[in-house]
């Protein structure tokens, strides 16, 4: 299942419909960083409210989004993540250190408008 | 003596994706909370994983466990592959061989109540793990 990738202004907004198999996510990771090159993007949003289950792939796949899209000179942040998942995620050991992650939707646009003043 | 059995074969990325599905389906069908539910599915897509990483084919059997006085979730994942060569080091925070995270099977641990494992080289993997509803 395809992820859809909404364009923003300078955002490009990616939101999880169900969940994603590995590949759905390899797809996701190509596509949002043709996109960002593609649209000069200077943050981008994952929204993963709708993941199941964050296992360690999902976890690896969503910090090398982050830090390929970092070195486009762009800021990434995941929203959404379930108290259970988060939770569950912990347990497990997967932090996504490095990664900006915010509550949600208007948390996550929130902080990049932060992020852009600061980078002006 | 269980009820319920679900069993699916393991041979792709959409299979880890649909046993941890079911898995979640009958956590909640044998009354367990939606979070624990979340940490059975998150347990049943790590060991799924090990399986299409190392062995490329295996089996993964969901079924409800009745204790004397307790109801529990059985998860069992097996595969007819390498096998393991060191299995406490396997066990260890860290150790990877397929170039993963390699915190697979201590975070599996963490998230189950019970955890046995059985391995040799050559002769395949089994990893039995265990919920107890509260």
């Amino acid at each position: 299942m395809e992820v859809p990738i909404l364009k923003q202004g300078q955002v490009l907004i990616a939101t999880f419909q169900a969940a994603l198999s590995d590949a759905d996510l390899n797809q996701l990771r190509s596509a949002l960083v043709q996109q960002v090159v593609r649209f000069r993007s200077r943050g981008v949003i994952v929204d993963v409210t709708a993941m199941d289950v964050m296992d360690s792939f999902a976890s690896r796949t969503l910090r090398e989004i982050a830090h390929m899209i970092r070195l486009r000179g762009a800021e990434t942040v995941i929203v959404g993540i379930q108290p259970e998942v988060a939770f569950a995620m912990v347990q497990l050991g997967l932090t996504l250190e490095g990664v900006a992650t915010a509550l949600d939707l208007e948390e996550g646009l929130a902080y990049l408008n932060q992020k852009f003043k600061t980078m002006k | 003596m269980s009820r319920v059995e679900i069993r699916v074969t393991i041979t792709s990325d959409q299979d880890i994706v649909l046993a941890r599905q079911k898995g979640r389906s009958l956590a909640l069908e044998l009354g367990f909370s939606s979070g624990d539910a979340t940490l059975i599915a998150t347990a049943i897509s790590e060991l799924a994983r090990n399986i299409v990483s190392y062995a490329r084919r295996g089996e993964i059997v969901v079924k409800d466990v009745q204790g004397s006085s307790r109801v529990g979730i059985a998860v069992t994942a097996s595969d007819n592959g390498p096998g393991i060569l060191d299995v406490g080091q396997a066990l260890r925070d860290g150790f990877s061989t397929s170039g993963s995270l390699g915190l697979g099977l201590p975070g599996v641990r963490r998230l189950m109540d019970e955890f046995e494992i059985f391995s040799k080289p050559g002769q395949g993997t089994k990893v039995m793990v265990k919920k107890w509803r509260p």
